[in-house]
């Protein structure tokens, strides 16, 4: 083997471990999931004596209004729970990029929700929401209001609540951390300029935290997609459908119903969602910054 | 338009002070440089006035009311950062006009500021481009066209010019000489480059330490420094500082030292005559001196040329006397002997005495 030839394998050597780890962790087993959703697969089967049904499973799937009705539940729970730990982790994170005495053990406090596991965050809750022994019903009944049915009429609420309380504070460290790597100076200039505080916010602090809030809210909603502990704990998916979110639908198919390709195929819609998402995002930002440079080059045309 | 004074302003971060009681005023009108050494509080006297950093102790008046417990944006002013301090996702022209956008400008008026203030320092081409797309010189004029475009009666430069290249800066320094002639604002300046301080001051602070030295207008500075610091400071070669002794004889008071002994003028000799110490520094700016081979003995140094600098139509010779080096600048037509030692003749009315203790002017 030449040297020049060796020169020119050097990197991709370099490279091959990783390429074995990613294709071992990554690459087989989603094919492994793409080939059993086209099968009638049974977890008594081997993969290979399952029937072939090609795409039956994803048809049912779409007619089923079970399944819709979860994947309505699933969008409904993302979205507001992204939305409102969104606007709360940063507003708190704007409220608190001070140097205030004691500020930093409040921040170290703030984060702790999301160092517990998830499956005691959802025990710990349903002991709060409990009809009659729960904190919540006990606190309002102490004060003379009408209790809550917490885990019942308002189940979906509730999880709401809980994984709020949970994932907030991830919001919160990266947007303080997005926050305290701001150009002093040019916050600085702003306050010269007269912005007020709410005028500094909107037009320098906000714009200038913009590619960190996008990854920050990409990467919640994909999780939002797939929570599963704290639900399965708290409601297990109940009352009726009123909880059942994509993830512990996809579970029970598996091994209640034991129908895997049915499972399978869940699965994948669920990745089809999020790479819809995750591209969509992408487009957005890329088309923003082909039109600033359409505007750019256009004014310098002018010239 | 307004008076600025500060009053025994002081600064304290934690436990170290950097400002020890400034005491400054600065005339309605006036365009005022503050120049100093790296560290020594300039930039933090500037943020100060600015609002932007808190006063630790003393105050600032503004037309005679205090202003130190307002907010920038209260104080009517626009500052030059010496980072530059741009918005990053705003274009220029969005950088310009932030200020004014802010008022709720009309748009007409919003956009012929723009126009005038980026043709004044040149940026016409640029006002679409982002900041993170121009050169450092390009921010630093984006940095002085917002201040401008902002209609503030006090102007605040913090080094505005430090990035610029020669001939820019020569520029821009015309440029704000024009402005500072054509409006009534009070400016203050911040440099450590003293050919900005002497063409631009209408009065010159020279700080040094957390201390204000000494102010006055550039002439006085140069003039008249009131210590060695000053001396030393402004003016470029550097003076010539040589320890000696004053000494009296046949009625006239001498200055003595390695290589000269020289006689001081009359009106010298009398504020020599009364000051306690006879250990002095002795002061000669290299331009004070001459070549002159019959220069009489007690108005000449002997200097033994080592180094000619050629630097156009000076050349500035590095010279030994006894231990210490003395800068001379010559017409660079006079032809030197290098490694000779030669007679360079002293203007006695042109040296400066300094107390050697003190380093305190005589
Ligand atoms: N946040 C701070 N904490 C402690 N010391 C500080 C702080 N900011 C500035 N200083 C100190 O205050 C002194 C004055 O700083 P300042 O920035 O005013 O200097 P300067 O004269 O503008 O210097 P330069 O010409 O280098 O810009 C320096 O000694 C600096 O170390
Ligand atoms: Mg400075």
């Amino acid at each position: 083997m030449s040297l020049a030839r060796a020169n020119r394998l050097t990197p991709w050597m370099f490279l091959a471990p990783a390429a074995v780890i990613m294709a071992i962790a990554l690459i087989y087993p989603l094919g492994y999931m793409i080939w059993g959703s086209f099968r009638a697969w049974d977890p008594s089967q081997t993969i290979g004596e399952a029937e072939f049904v090609g795409l039956k499973n994803y048809v049912t799937l779409w007619n089923d209004p079970n399944f819709r009705e979860s994947l309505g539940v699933t969008l409904r729970f993302a979205f507001v729970v992204v939305v409102v730990e969104m606007v709360i982790g940063v507003g708190l994170a704007l409220l608190l990029d001070r140097d205030i005495r004691g500020m930093s053990l409040l921040r170290t406090m703030f984060i702790l929700p999301m160092m517990i596991a998830p499956v005691v965050v959802g025990l710990m809750w349903r002991y709060m929401y409990h009809p009659t022994v729960g904190t919540f019903n006990r606190t309002l009944e102490s004060i003379g209001l009408p209790t809550v049915d917490w885990l019942g009429q308002h189940a979906l609420l509730s999880v709401i609540i809980a994984d709020i309380w949970q994932w907030t504070p991830f919001i919160f460290i990266l947007s303080l951390a997005a926050l305290q790597s701001l150009p002093r100076s040019a916050l600085e200039a702003a306050r010269i300029d007269g912005a007020t505080a709410w005028q500094q916010i909107w037009h320098i602090k906000l714009p200038l935290m913009m590619p960190v809030l996008i990854v920050t809210g990409l990467l919640r909603l994909i999780d939002a997609f797939k929570v599963l502990e704290v639900i399965l704990v708290l409601t297990e998916g109940g009352p009726g459908l009123s909880t059942e979110i994509l993830a512990l639908r996809i579970s029970r198919t598996a091994t209640e119903f034991r129908e895997l390709g049915v499972a399978a195929a869940m699965s994948n819609y669920l990745l089809i969602l999020l790479l819809l998402l995750t591209m969509a995002m992408f487009a957005f930002t890329r088309w923003q910054e082909a039109r600033a440079a359409r505007i750019r080059a256009a004014s310098e045309d002018d010239q | 338009m307004p008076e600025i004074r500060l009053d025994k302003l002081v600064k304290r971060y934690g436990e170290v002070e950097v400002l020890h009681g400034v005491e400054l005023e600065m005339a309605d009108n006036e365009f005022t440089v503050l120049v100093g050494p790296s560290g020594c509080g300039k930039s933090t006297t500037l943020r100060m006035i600015a609002g932007l950093e808190d006063v630790s102790d003393g105050e600032i008046f503004v037309d005679g009311k205090p202003v130190s417990h307002l907010e920038p944006k209260d104080r009517d002013l626009a500052m030059v950062f010496q980072d530059y301090a741009l918005y990053p996702h705003m274009n220029v022209a969005q950088n310009i006009s932030f200020a004014l956008r802010l008022a709720r400008r009309p748009k007409a008026e919003i956009n012929a500021k723009v126009r005038e203030v980026a043709e004044m320092v040149g940026l016409t081409d640029f006002l679409h481009r982002k900041p993170g797309a121009l050169s450092g010189g390009q921010r630093q004029r984006v940095a002085m066209a917002r201040a401008l475009a902002k209609d503030s009666s006090i102007f605040l430069f913090d080094e505005p010019l430090s990035n610029l290249d020669a001939k820019l800066r020569g520029q821009m320094r015309a440029e704000l000489a024009l402005m500072s002639a054509r409006v009534e604002k009070n400016m203050i300046y911040v440099t450590h480059d003293q050919i900005e301080a002497m063409t631009l001051a209408d009065r010159i602070v020279v700080m040094h330490g957390g201390y204000i030295q000494q102010q006055g207008t550039p002439e006085e500075l140069f003039k008249r420094p009131v210590n060695k610091f000053v001396a030393g400071f402004l003016g470029m070669p550097p003076m010539n500082f040589l320890n000696g002794e004053l000494s009296e004889r046949d009625g006239a008071v001498f200055v003595q030292g390695a290589g000269f002994d020289l006689r001081l003028s009359d009106a010298k000799a009398a504020v020599a005559r009364a000051h306690s110490s006879r250990n002095v520094v002795l002061g000669v700016r290299p331009s004070d001196l001459t070549f002159d081979s019959a220069a009489p003995s007690d108005q000449a140094l002997q200097l033994g040329v080592e180094v000619s600098e050629y630097v156009g139509a000076q050349s500035v010779l590095l010279c030994k006397a006894g231990p210490g080096r003395v800068t001379v600048e010559v017409n660079s037509e006079t032809p030197m002997a290098i490694g000779e030692t030669l007679t360079f003749a002293v203007n006695p009315e042109r040296v400066h005495l300094f107390d050697q203790q003190s380093e305190i002017a005589i």
